[in-house]
């Protein structure tokens, strides 16, 4: 399950599409949207992202996953559109036989969405809004 | 030949459309294209901004020869996560 949704991200359906008979851990991260940035008071996210590449990109992270580490299933939802301040814009949830696949599996799709996937996120805050980002990132290798 | 190009972020806001066609010659580059859009789009010189650029979903540099109906998006700073 690899997406993107404009509505509410439910966590349970991402845990129950990674439960696995033979996983002994489940690692989930929820990223969630804080008041604050650099200062600045922040009243909300807006995200937009180029959706078929978002949901290709985020389906290569847990390809990418699967090789570095022994995983069960791996699943990945990102929000679109406006996010208000406590909700979650991305949940993560991995499965795997030993929980230090999974908890690093998870570490690793979140840094790697911040990388790579087209998602841009416009920062609403007291007195403007800006478009975050800094393109640190580099395609994975391969491509 | 045509390709289609789409802008998101902040590129989409300064050329004020989400998705155009443009004309370029056969076997013209990512880079000759960019180099065309801001002739068209003088708004696209966002000082000091770092591009990826992709061609039909994938990622590729800027010497990728393009092909009839491409779709090329030039893909400003990502910020997905949270």
């Amino acid at each position: 399950m690899f997406r993107v949704t404009h509505k509410a991200i439910d966590l349970q359906e991402l845990v129950d599409h990674v439960t696995d008979p033979e996983a002994g851990a489940i690692a989930t991260f929820i990223g969630t949207t804080r008041n604050n940035n650099e200062g600045r008071k922040v009243i909300g996210l807006d995200y937009e992202a180029y959706p078929e590449m978002a949901e290709k990109e985020l389906a290569r992270i847990g390809e990418e996953a699967c090789k570095k580490w022994p995983l069960c299933k791996m699943a990945i939802v990102h929000r679109l559109g406006p996010v208000q301040i406590t909700e979650a814009s991305v949940i993560i949830a991995v499965s795997s036989a030993h929980r230090d696949a999974a908890f690093a599996a998870c570490r690793f799709a979140i840094e790697e969405i911040k990388k790579t996937v087209p998602i841009w996120k416009k920062e609403l805050y007291e007195g403007g809004e800006v478009w975050i980002g800094t393109q640190t990132g580099q395609p994975l290798p391969g491509r | 030949m045509k390709v289609r190009v789409k802008f998101f972020a902040i590129l989409r806001e300064r050329v004020g459309a989400g998705e155009i066609t443009k004309e370029i010659e056969n076997g013209s580059t990512v880079a000759e294209l960019w180099k065309a859009l801001q002739q068209d789009y003088p708004k696209l010189n966002v000082p000091g901004i770092r591009l990826l650029y992709a061609v039909n979903q994938d990622y590729v540099s800027l010497d990728h020869a393009l092909k009839e109906q491409d779709e090329i998006v030039f893909i400003p700073p990502v910020s997905g996560g949270s």
